[in-house]
């Protein structure tokens, strides 16, 4: 068994194997408290919002949104990458701390895994809907066709993301479901119902938890992890190519794929930890997340933070240093102090300032500080995203064109619906899912407590 | 399975035997279906199955493209093979404008105006509104159906022995109010109508009048006339609040006469210069070398001061402007052009004596062909008021003009209760017909017969292009009618042809033939006498005796003119309604423009209310180069009547003009205007106004170019010797279409964006989308200021596609939807776009549209394209383009089709110059020119390769098709 360098324990209580099951398994099998009915209402409510404005943008167009012909990508691509950023954090909860044998992953790697797949699937829905033509959007697959020598433009970044997305939102699923046969196996054999048993029955694939079947999961599970570990870096770099291969000033740097990859990590830390300590208040999951796991997120996350703010540094560098006037208007004027200034100093305070806090002990051993400063890093990272397409569209080469930019309702309701599709998503995967890995966790439930027996 | 019965007992299952169905033998369905009696399915429901799938996949699938008819003609009439388009010649004229034209007609229906090359008058120019006339014939709500009594639908055969009668019956005065009259022929009618009533009179006004022009004239020359003005000829060309390129008088002349003097080449070196006097910033003050901002009485001053000094009496004292005027007109004897569009008499009697002291008559002022354009009378059009105000008129005709809605005050609209009679002739809705007791349509001017006498010595014919769509009757027919002519108006206009016209000539002995030919070319210009004039003395002493200005040195409300609209009588025209104001930007409104001190002195911003009289409030534009304590107002808007698009647009300051001597005053003093609470938001299609240092206007000055003709365009060199790539530079087999702007003949008149809405389906969108930033023109006149703001220069940039080798938008399209083609065009293949906008993105021109919503069919776009006869307008050779695609300037591809073919089946190569897109056909500067680049010898591969060519951003290594030609300011 490999042994992280952490010393102490990871799962508090000194629990047996039971016990964890019980203590895991207990969301699932018992009636769903007040606290998720009034969250789920709430996720309906912004689900309907986002219905309206699905609505609005089917049936009348993409008018309904507030881009124009100058900022042609508005809150809808800000949206995109937001959440694709966010859905990093699963994925590469599960590699890189595998990668770097950081043990105390596994009582969160599940729940950050289920958060990957809803925030890839809300990501997923904007690329759709920001299409003037939505019922055509097969014209950017692939597929066998009658139309001769009509194919796709492979040069296209946008066709990239196309496979990138598909790809790791694929990838993501399979990891997240096959690392959950086990419990589910688990839910299926505690059950008492028939129903759900057949049910979990179905999911858990004839899971009997042999010697042999764990041999081949483990095995499975690497290799699919090797697999996501490129992806992961893939997705968000490709991402970061819709505007790097452009010529837009502000967009064209090289930088941006580490650097997207960065932020999205960051950012995808971040929501991990907003959601991590809403669960644990809630779901009384505390001797599994505990409060150094917390911090150690919040040392990612400081980490994170200096990361994006020496690219901050950088582009502007950069834009000075390579003497493109274009450019250096898009940093220095119109980010730095311009139209956009306000937005471009949010982004800062919140991404390179903030977490910075976190080099203190203080910080991130309180949970009020924790909570706040996650969620500035998420308002953070949809402020860079937002100056990053807006202020880049909105002043670029030719004054004439200069425009301004300005979110309608519906822009606005397909951002709370993307809300209520994964606030609802979590909420069934509570719900339904063991949400933490319990037959990881039983791997590491008594590390610590052996070490201090044997020390006896 | 279907269940087939045969009797209704059987049908509601009371009776069913077995033994029966035996007994009548196994029916054909049955039998079909009995290999498996027990399976409920059979092997012929399964066939059903598969051939209703297949059946509704089929339905389903066709759906998007519901079945349209088209219906061969039965008798295939002679001059039309559908698909091809023809051509007929004829005048534009509204009253106020004229324009030799050539007319498309597509099956039938007319669907664009061009210029009529072979007409030296204008060349082939066109105006914005010229353009755009096409488009109010199909104006289904803002025309009359059928004639009206009292608001009740009437017949024509019972207004025509309803009025004869009164007329007949009338004891007072029989008045036929009138914009100006240039038709011979209707003239004829109109003495005919005389003859036959002896209590009738005719008169004749002008929204905006000339008539201190004629008057003036009277004066000096002793003729009541306009002369012809040769900007060509004009080495110094001083204008006083005369917008002459895109208003006054004949601006499509004018502004190819101007861009002719501006031009520079190789083999002409020198260009004329450009004074300009005027309060508000107007087209022709933004082009100008030197424009002065003067308050409206300074230009009194100014005048008297210059031709003191050079009539040798100056003292000293006059105003420093007078001094260098004076200078100036001193160093350019013999070419020195002054108009002034002030209607005040002293003022162009100043004119006139200044002009023959610098020699200008026989150089650059000729009365040979004088104009026959506004011979409004403004003192006749006041008498009249009185005389209805008197009840001395018994009935009052209106033949398509629009006095209740242009006349100064309520005055006309007053008088008009004490008139007994009042029928009004009119083509489109207006505030007159609607208080008229008869209104009796006119059609347009493309279904009626017409002809046309501008000038002296220029005759045109107009003939209808299509039959007319409503129950309408042409005036002179129903005037010709009522004074009991049984002849029709074309018969008596080929009539008068056959009479006076034709007999000016020699060179055609048989009038048919003269006439074929007339229609054909539209236009018949004889040989005339010229005429030489001499300035009475009487006049001159006049010139230097007269009264000192009015100093006004409170506020002065300015009026003018707006580009797109004149004086509104097209204002119900959606494409002139979106056209943004060539200076300001701004479209669908009339605003208050003010100058940038004043604002900061009131307080306000653009959009902001302001209050001019009680009642009248107005948003702000904050304009710079507007003179201090003016305010500038455009006429034409506030129309009440007219049809749905510009009712309740802008307000109505035609209200505000006052009579002064006589004549009708554009300018009048106000209190200092108030701030009101209210803003407004008003649909600017351009918002920031300084290049902020970038090379993207490269201009130079006249000195500077003539020691070094890339004067101004040094980058242009620097960015050619550091051109780098790593791809190999495209190559072009064939043809590589390209067009060159020249910069120095663009005067930002805007004809071209309306000429290419019109060429390709543009739709119109509306004030709430222009606003947000939206409009969907595919080619922009990008306005930029230089200098500082309190007179700035202005630059005008033409702005379409720039159909890059290396386009930045074609390598970003998922789906290849926009591609190179083999000649070099940028296109889009509106079938294959899924709109990701991307494209609109990664141009940096951003001249790239997107469909934010359905605009045709679709009733919150209640314009041209949401109605059958509307959508007449549209250019079969274009697709109309569905939501959600991206749409461009495609080089007008449908003419490069066209005339290739046409080379091709001629067994030919198209020739230089054969291909004119839309924008370069309607340019009266000839500003565009379009061609190929593979042949050196095309106009626009010379041009090219001039030293004052460049390309915008082209150290971006774009390669685009479209090179500007920098422009060169005489100062």
């Amino acid at each position: 068994m490999i042994r992280s360098h952490f010393k102490g324990v990871l799962v508090e209580g000194n629990k047996t194997y039971a016990e964890v099951t019980r203590d895991i398994a207990l969301p699932t099998e018992t009636k769903p408290s007040r606290w998720w009915y009034a969250a789920m209402t709430l996720a309906t409510l912004a689900l309907l919002a986002g219905a309206w404005a699905l609505y609005e943008t089917f049936a009348y167009g993409l008018g309904t949104w507030g881009i124009n012909n100058t900022v042609a990508w508005g809150w809808d691509i800000i949206n995109f990458v937001w959440w694709i950023g966010i859905g990093h954090a699963g994925t590469a909860f599960t590699i890189f701390l595998l990668i770097f044998r950081q043990k105390w992953a596994s009582s969160i790697n599940r729940t950050a895994e289920a958060m990957t797949v809803f925030a890839v699937l809300c990501a997923a829905l904007f690329p759709l809907l920001h299409m003037g033509r939505p019922w055509l959007a097969f014209y950017i697959l692939p597929y066998p066709n009658t139309r001769g020598p009509l194919w796709l433009n492979y040069n296209s970044p946008l066709f990239w993301d196309v496979l990138a997305i598909s790809t790791y939102l694929l990838m993501s699923i399979t990891l997240w479901y096959f690392g959950m046969i086990p419990d589910l196996a688990t839910i299926r054999d505690r059950s008492k119902s028939k129903f759900k048993k057949t049910i979990y029955g179905i999911f858990a694939m004839g899971w009997s938890g042999s010697a042999i079947q764990y041999n081949r999961y483990e095995s499975l599970n690497k290799i699919l992890g090797g697999l996501a570990a490129p992806l992961v870096i893939s997705v968000h770099s490709i991402v970061a190519l819709d505007f790097a291969v452009s010529v837009i000033p502000g967009w064209h740097t090289t930088i941006f794929p580490p650097y997207f990859f960065v932020g999205a990590i960051f950012s995808g830390f971040a929501m991990v930890l907003t959601i991590m300590i809403m669960l644990r208040k809630v779901l009384k999951i505390k001797d599994f997340v505990t409060d150094k796991h917390l911090e150690f997120i919040a040392r990612v996350l400081q980490f994170g933070s200096l990361i994006i703010g020496s690219s901050y540094l950088m582009e502007i560098f950069i834009a000075w240093y390579s003497g493109v006037e274009y450019e250096a208007f898009t940093f220095l004027h119109v980010r730095a102090s311009g139209n956009f200034s306000s937005d471009f100093w949010i982004m800062v305070l919140c991404n390179a300032i903030m977490p910075q806090f976190f080099w203190f002990k203080k910080f991130r051993k309180s949970l009020f500080w924790l909570f706040i400063i996650s969620i500035m890093i998420n308002i953070g990272m949809w402020f860079e995203r937002f100056v990053i397409i807006v202020s880049s569209l909105s002043q670029d080469f030719l004054p004439a064109n200069w425009a301004t930019y300005k979110p309608t309702l519906v822009d606005i309701g397909l951002y709370v619906g993307t809300f209520g599709l994964f606030m609802a998503g979590m909420l069934m995967f509570i719900r339904f899912i063991p949400i933490i890995a319990i037959n990881e966790v039983k791997g590491i439930s008594k590390l610590g407590y052996e070490e201090n027996k044997e020390k006896e | 399975m279907k269940k087939y019965w045969k009797s209704l007992e059987e049908y509601n299952g009371t009776h069913f035997d077995p033994g029966e169905e035996d007994q009548s033998g196994i029916s054909t369905f049955e039998l079909l279906s009995s290999e498996n009696n027990e399976s409920k399915t059979s092997r012929r429901d399964f066939l059903k199955w598969c051939g209703f799938s297949f059946m509704s996949a089929t339905v389903l699938a066709s759906c998007e493209s519901p079945i349209k008819k088209a219906i061969p003609y039965l008798n295939q009439p002679e001059d039309i093979t559908p698909g091809m388009a023809s051509w007929y010649a004829s005048s534009f004229y509204d009253g106020k404008d004229f324009c030799p034209i050539l007319v498309k007609v597509r099956d039938g229906r007319p669907i664009k105006i061009e210029g009529n090359k072979s007409v030296m008058l204008t060349h082939g120019g066109t105006t914005g509104r010229v353009q755009a006339s096409v488009l109010s014939l199909y104006d289904t709500a803002g025309r009359y159906h059928h004639p009206f009594y009292n608001g009740e639908k009437t017949t024509w055969e019972q207004a025509d022995r309803d009025i004869a009668g009164k007329l007949d019956s009338a004891r007072k005065d029989i008045v036929l109010l009138t914009s100006t009259i240039i038709s011979p022929s209707t003239q004829e009618v109109i003495n005919r109508f005389k003859n036959r009533y002896n209590n009738f009179r005719h008169v004749v006004y002008d929204a905006i009048s000339y008539s201190a022009i004629r008057e003036a004239n009277l004066l000096s020359f002793n003729r009541r006339e306009i002369p012809f003005y040769r900007f060509d000829s004009a080495g110094l060309i001083v204008g006083f609040n005369a917008d002459f390129l895109a208003n006054w008088l004949l601006p499509v002349t004018y502004t190819r006469q101007y861009a002719d003097s501006r031009a520079l080449r190789k083999d002409k070196k020198e260009m004329s210069r450009h004074l300009q006097f005027e309060s508000g910033m107007s087209v022709t003050g933004a082009n100008a070398d030197k424009r002065f901002k003067i308050k409206p009485h300074e230009e009194l001053q100014i005048l008297q001061g210059t031709y003191n000094i050079l009539a040798g009496n100056g003292n000293g004292s006059e105003p420093e402007q007078a001094k260098n005027l004076a200078a100036e007109i001193r160093k350019n004897e013999n070419k020195t052009l002054i108009v002034s569009g002030t209607n005040d008499i002293k003022v162009q009697t100043l004119v006139n004596a200044i002009n023959y002291m610098a020699g200008s008559y026989g150089n650059t002022i000729d009365f040979t062909n004088s104009l026959n354009l506004c011979q409004g009378n403004d003192k006749d059009l006041q008498q009249l008021v009185n005389d209805m105000e008197a009840g001395k008129i018994s009935a009052l005709i209106v033949g398509d003009a629009n006095p209740v809605y242009d006349y100064p005050g309520n005055g006309f609209k007053n008088a008009l209760d004490k008139v007994d009679l009042k029928v009004s002739f009119s083509s489109v809705l207006n505030e007159t017909s609607e208080l008229a007791d008869y209104i009796l349509p006119s059609p347009h001017y493309l279904e009626s017969w017409d002809d046309v006498a501008p000038a002296n010595g220029f005759y045109g014919v107009a003939q209808p292009t299509i039959r007319p769509l409503f129950d309408t009757r042409q005036m002179q027919d129903s005037l010709l009618k009522w004074s009991d002519n049984d002849l029709s108006y074309k018969d008596l206009i080929k009539e008068l042809w056959e009479k006076q016209i034709f007999t000016k000539q020699n060179k055609t002995g048989l009038f048919t033939a003269f006439w074929q030919e007339s229609l054909q070319l539209g236009v018949f210009t004889p040989e005339i006498e010229s005429v030489n004039v001499n300035i009475s003395n009487e006049a001159l002493a006049t010139a230097g005796s007269l009264q000192k200005a009015t100093v006004n040195e409170g506020w002065d409300l300015v009026f003018y003119e707006s580009t797109a609209l004149g004086d509104g009588r097209h204002a119900n025209n959606p494409w002139l309604q979106e056209l943004p104001d060539p200076v300001s930007k701004v479209c669908w409104d009339n605003f208050a423009a003010i100058s940038p001190v004043d604002a900061e002195v009131l307080g306000v911003n653009n959009g902001d209310l302001i209050r001019l009289f009680e009642g009248v409030e107005l948003p702000v534009i904050v304009q710079p180069g507007q003179k201090e304590k003016t305010v500038s107002v455009a006429l034409g808007y506030g129309r009440q009547r007219s049809g749905k698009v510009a009712e309740g647009i802008g307000v109505n300051v035609f209200n505000f003009v006052e009579f002064k001597d006589g004549y009708k005053k554009y300018n009048v003093s106000i209190d200092q205007p108030v701030k009101t609470k209210a803003k407004t938001d008003l649909a600017l299609t351009q918002t920031h106004h300084n290049m902020e240092g970038r090379a993207i206007v490269r201009e130079s000055v006249l000195t500077a170019w003539q020691n070094d003709p890339a004067s101004g365009n040094e980058l242009h060199e620097f960015n050619e010797a550091h051109k780098a790539t790593l791809y190999p530079e495209a190559k072009f087999e064939g043809h590589h279409w390209a067009l060159a702007v020249d910069l120095n003949r663009c005067i930002g008149c805007s004809a071209c964006v309306i000429a290419c809405q019109a060429e390709n389906n543009v739709p119109v969108i509306g004030k709430r989308e222009v606003m947000r930033r939206r409009i969907m023109h595919w080619m922009r006149i990008d306005r930029y200021y230089t200098g500082e703001t309190d007179n700035p220069g202005v630059v005008f940039q033409p702005l379409m596609c720039q159909h890059c080798d290396n386009a930045p938008c074609e390598n970003v399209c998922p789906v290849a939807a926009t591609t190179h083609s083999d000649e070099g065009i940028n296109q889009i293949t509106y079938n294959r776009c899924v709109g990701t906008k991307y494209c609109i993105n990664n141009c940096p021109y951003k001249v790239r549209r997107f469909n934010w919503f359905q605009y045709s069919k679709n009733k919150a776009f209640d314009y041209n394209m949401n109605d059958d006869i509307g959508r007449m307008v549209l250019n079969p050779d274009v697709t109309v383009r569905e939501r959600g695609v991206v749409e461009k300037c495609s080089f007008c591809v449908q003419r490069i089709q066209e005339v290739k073919l046409k080379a091709k089946l001629e067994n030919r190569k198209v020739m230089d110059g054969e291909i004119q897109p839309a924008c370069v056909q309607a340019c009266p500067g000839k500003a565009l020119v379009f061609g190929d680049l593979n042949d050196p010898d095309s106009e626009v591969s010379k041009l090219f390769k001039d030293e004052r060519n460049y390309h915008v951003l082209e150290e971006m290594h774009l390669l685009p098709s479209v090179g500007y030609l920098t422009k060169i300011r005489n100062v």
